[in-house]
C-alpha cells in the first residue's frame, strides 16, 4: 500500500521526549525485531533489504541492498560506519532522529551489523552536535547493560560492538571515504576510488558506510517485509521521504511524507505556503549542492529519479543553449540529495543567495586538488562582488567556466556540490546575475543587502585583527 | 614543565583505545580533551597529545590544523555558533550576528573571557532559522531582540563545549 500523510516511520517518536530512555523504547516493542532478525541467516536480510529498494538518504541515494552486497561473501573484519556528520546546508534530519529516537539507529546498526557479519562498529556524529552526541553516548551504553550490544550481541554468541566517534568541525568528513580517514584519526581527507569502502575501507577492511536514516528504516524493512516496504514508496524507491522545509515557508519543518508529494504541495499544503503572503521565486531541492528548481518547475515530486529524469525540470547549461554534460552525453537536472528543502521567495536577491553557497564551499574545501581549492574561492570571490554591484562584464560567463573547470575533476563529490549549484542558479536565474553586472557598470550598488552587512563584518574584523596583530 | 593529561582524561582515553586497533583514531577525542583541560591547543599540548599517543607530532599537528572545533588561542567560556549559512540567512541570520557582535563588543573570530564569537556554517537546525548553538544548547528562531537575553542566560549559566569531551 503506497504511503500516505499519515505514514510515519521513522519519524514516529518524535516529540516523545521519555523515548531515548530504553525501558520505554522496550515496552513499545522496542529491540523485539533485532532479537528475531538475529535469528535470520544474513542473505535473507541482505535480499529483504534489496527488495525494499531503500535508498540512501544522505545524498546520492544510492540502492542500499546493492551495497550491502559488494561486501565480498568470503570477507571477514567488515565493518558497518553509521553517517550521522549532518552538515549539508538545508538538512535537519539526522539530527532530530537522533535526539528523539537514539535506539531505533542502535537497533536498525544491530541487525544491519548481522546482515554485513561486521563486529566493529561505528557512528560518526558531526562535532557540533554535542547535544546529541551525549544522547547516543547515554543509549549506547544502555544497549551494552542490557546485553543488546557486546562480545555476545542479544544472546547469540555473536559479538557486536557500537562506537560513538566524534568529528571536531569538517563538511567534508560526511563524505565517505573522508569520514573514513576522520575515524582513521587523520585529516578528513577524501580518498581515490577505487578501491572502494566495500573492499578496503575503515583500517583496511570491507567497510559498509550507511546514513542515520537509512539505517533506522532497516528495522522496519525486517520486521514487515522488503515488499512492503518498497509499495510504500514509488518507482525504484521504496519508503517515505523525511524532508525539512527551511527558508521563506510559514512553517517549516522536518516532516515524512509520501515519496509522491511535489514540492508545490509540500510548500502550499504541508508548510502553509510561501511566508508574508508572497510568492515562491524558486527553490533548492536537496540540499545547497544541487541545482535549484524555478517557481514553474515545481510540480515534481520529491522523489530520487523525478529530480533526475523529470523533463519538467529544464536541463542545467553551461551557457545559454548549452546543456552541461555529465558525461557521456547525460544531462543535469537536479537531485533529491539529503532532502534539504529551501525555499525562496520573490523578494530574494538570487545571486546574494548563491554567494552565500559558493562561501561554503569555499570554507570547506579539503584542499586537495587544485580545480576545487582554487575553484571554490574565485567563485566566492567573483559572485561576491557580482552580488555588491561591483561585477564587471564577462563575470557571468567567467563564473560558469569556471565551474565547468572543478566539475568531474576532483577526487570527491565537493567540488561538483559547489560547480552544480553555481551553474544551476546560472540557468535558472541568469538575467538576476546580468542585471546586477549590468547595473554595476552604470555605478548602482544595493547598500542594504546581506552580503553588505556580511562584507563589512568581515571587514571590521579583519581590520581588529590586523590591529591585534593576530593575521 | 611538560604539560599532563589529568587522571580522567587518560583515563578516558585508555578506554577509547580498546575500540580501536591503534591508537592514531583517538587522537580526535585526545585533542577534544586537551582542549578541554589546558584551554586550547598550543604547541606544547600538541606535543603532550603526540607523547601520549605515542603519534609524531606533525601527525597531530595536522589533525588539530584541520578541524574548525579545535583552536590553537585561548578562547572564551562560551563558544557562541551564530549560523548564516542560506536557510539562516534567508530569515535574517546576518541581523542576529551583527547583534552579537555590537553586544558584546567582539567581531567574528574574536574572543572575550566569557565569549568566542563564531560565524559558523549550517548547524542542522534549519527549520528553526535562525539558529545559534553553544555548547549542548540550541537557540532557535532567534531574532535581534533577543540577542541580549541570550548573552545573558550564558553569562548565568555557562556551556563550555569542553562538557562534552
Amino acid at each position: 500500500m503506497p504511503a500516505d500523510m499519515s505514514t510515519k516511520l521513522v519519524t514516529r517518536n518524535f516529540g516523545n521526549v521519555k523515548m531515548r530512555e530504553i525501558a520505554t523504547y522496550e515496552a513499545a516493542g522496542g529491540y523485539r525485531i533485532a532479537r528475531a532478525a538475529l535469528g535470520r541467516p544474513p542473505a535473507d536480510l541482505i535480499a529483504e533489504v534489496k527488495a525494499s529498494n531503500l535508498r540512501g538518504r544522505g545524498g546520492a541515494g544510492f540502492p542500499t541492498g546493492v551495497k550491502w552486497g559488494f561486501i565480498p561473501k568470503d570477507a571477514t573484519d567488515v565493518h558497518l560506519v553509521c553517517n550521522a556528520d549532518e552538515a549539508e546546508p538545508g538538512t535537519c534530519k539526522d539530527r532530530e532522529l537522533i535526539y528523539w529516537d537514539p535506539h531505533l539507529l542502535i537497533e536498525g546498526m544491530i541487525i544491519s551489523a548481522h546482515a554485513l557479519r561486521a563486529v566493529h562498529n561505528y557512528i560518526y556524529i558531526r562535532g557540533e552536535m554535542m547535544r546529541e552526541y551525549l544522547v547516543l553516548e547515554r543509549a549506547v551504553r544502555e544497549a551494552y547493560e542490557r546485553g543488546y550490544l557486546g562480545d555476545s550481541a542479544m544472546g547469540t554468541g555473536r559479538p557486536c560492538h557500537i562506537t560513538v566517534h566524534r568529528g571536531a568541525g569538517a563538511y567534508i568528513c560526511g563524505e565517505e571515504t573522508a569520514l573514513l580517514n576522520s575515524l582513521e584519526g587523520k585529516r578528513g581527507w577524501p580518498r581515490i576510488k577505487p578501491p572502494f569502502p566495500a573492499i578496503k575501507g575503515l583500517f583496511g577492511n570491507p567497510t559498509v558506510v550507511n546514513n542515520v536514516e537509512t539505517l533506522m528504516n532497516v528495522p522496519f524493512i525486517v520486521d514487515k517485509g522488503g515488499a512492503w516496504f518498497a509499495e510504500l514508496g514509488v518507482g525504484r524507491s521504496g519508503g517515505t521521504r523525511i524532508v525539512c522545509v527551511s527558508g521563506h515557508v510559514e512553517r517549516p519543518g522536518v516532516y515524512e511524507l509520501p515519496m509522491t508529494i511535489t514540492f508545490r504541495q509540500l510548500i502550499d499544503e504541508v508548510c502553509g505556503g510561501v511566508w508574508k503572503g508572497r510568492k515562491v521565486r524558486g527553490v533548492i531541492p536537496g540540499g545547497s549542492s544541487m541545482p535549484p528548481l524555478d517557481a514553474s518547475e515545481l510540480d515534481v515530486p520529491v522523489e530520487f529519479d523525478a529530480l533526475m529524469t523529470d523533463e519538467r525540470i529544464k536541463p542545467v547549461e553551461t551557457a545559454p543553449g548549452v546543456p552541461f554534460d555529465m558525461g557521456g552525453g547525460r544531462q543535469l537536472r537536479s537531485m533529491a540529495g539529503s532532502g534539504g528543502i529551501v525555499v525562496f521567495d520573490d523578494q530574494t536577491d538570487v545571486v546574494e543567495l548563491t554567494w552565500r553557497i559558493m562561501k561554503f564551499y569555499a570554507h570547506e574545501s579539503c584542499g586537495q586538488c587544485t580545480p576545487c581549492r582554487e575553484g571554490t574561492g574565485w567563485l566566492e570571490k567573483i559572485c561576491r562582488r557580482v552580488a555588491q554591484g561591483k561585477g564587471m562584464p564577462g563575470d557571468v560567463e567567467l563564473m560558469s567556466s569556471i565551474a565547468v573547470g572543478i566539475a568531474g575533476n576532483t577526487i570527491c563529490a565537493l567540488g561538483d556540490a559547489a560547480a552544480w549549484p553555481m551553474l544551476g542558479f546560472l540557468t535558472k536565474f541568469r538575467a538576476d546575475f546580468e542585471a546586477k553586472v549590468n547595473r554595476a557598470q552604470y555605478g548602482q550598488v544595493h547598500a542594504n543587502s546581506q552580503v553588505a552587512l556580511a562584507a563589512s563584518a568581515e571587514a571590521r574584523a579583519r581590520q581588529a585583527s590586523e590591529a591585534e596583530g593576530v593575521a | 614543565m611538560s604539560l599532563e593529561f589529568s587522571p580522567e582524561a587518560k583515563q578516558k582515553i585508555a578506554a577509547l583505545r580498546q575500540r580501536y586497533p591503534s591508537s592514531q583514531p583517538v587522537v580526535l577525542a585526545a585533542l577534544h580533551l586537551a582542549q578541554k583541560e589546558h584551554g586550547d591547543l598550543r604547541d606544547d599540548v600538541l606535543r603532550m597529545v603526540a607523547e601520549h599517543l605515542d603519534l609524531p607530532y606533525a601527525h597531530v599537528y595536522g589533525v588539530a590544523t584541520f578541524y574548525t572545533m579545535f583552536r590553537r588561542t585561548p578562547g572564551g567560556v562560551n563558544t557562541l555558533r551564530v549560523c548564516t549559512n542560506v536557510s539562516c540567512m534567508l530569515r535574517g541570520a546576518y541581523g542576529v550576528l551583527r547583534a552579537f557582535e555590537e553586544q558584546l563588543g567582539l567581531k567574528v573570530g574574536q574572543s572575550s573571557a566569557e565569549f568566542t564569537l563564531v560565524e559558523e556554517e549550517c548547524i542542522a537546525a534549519c527549520a528553526n532559522a535562525p539558529a545559534v548553538l553553544c555548547g549542548t544548547e540550541y537557540f532557535l528562531d532567534v531574532t535581534p531582540d533577543q540577542v541580549a537575553g541570550i548573552i545573558a542566560e550564558l553569562k548565568k549559566n555557562p556551556r563550555p563545549e569542553g562538557e562534552v569531551a
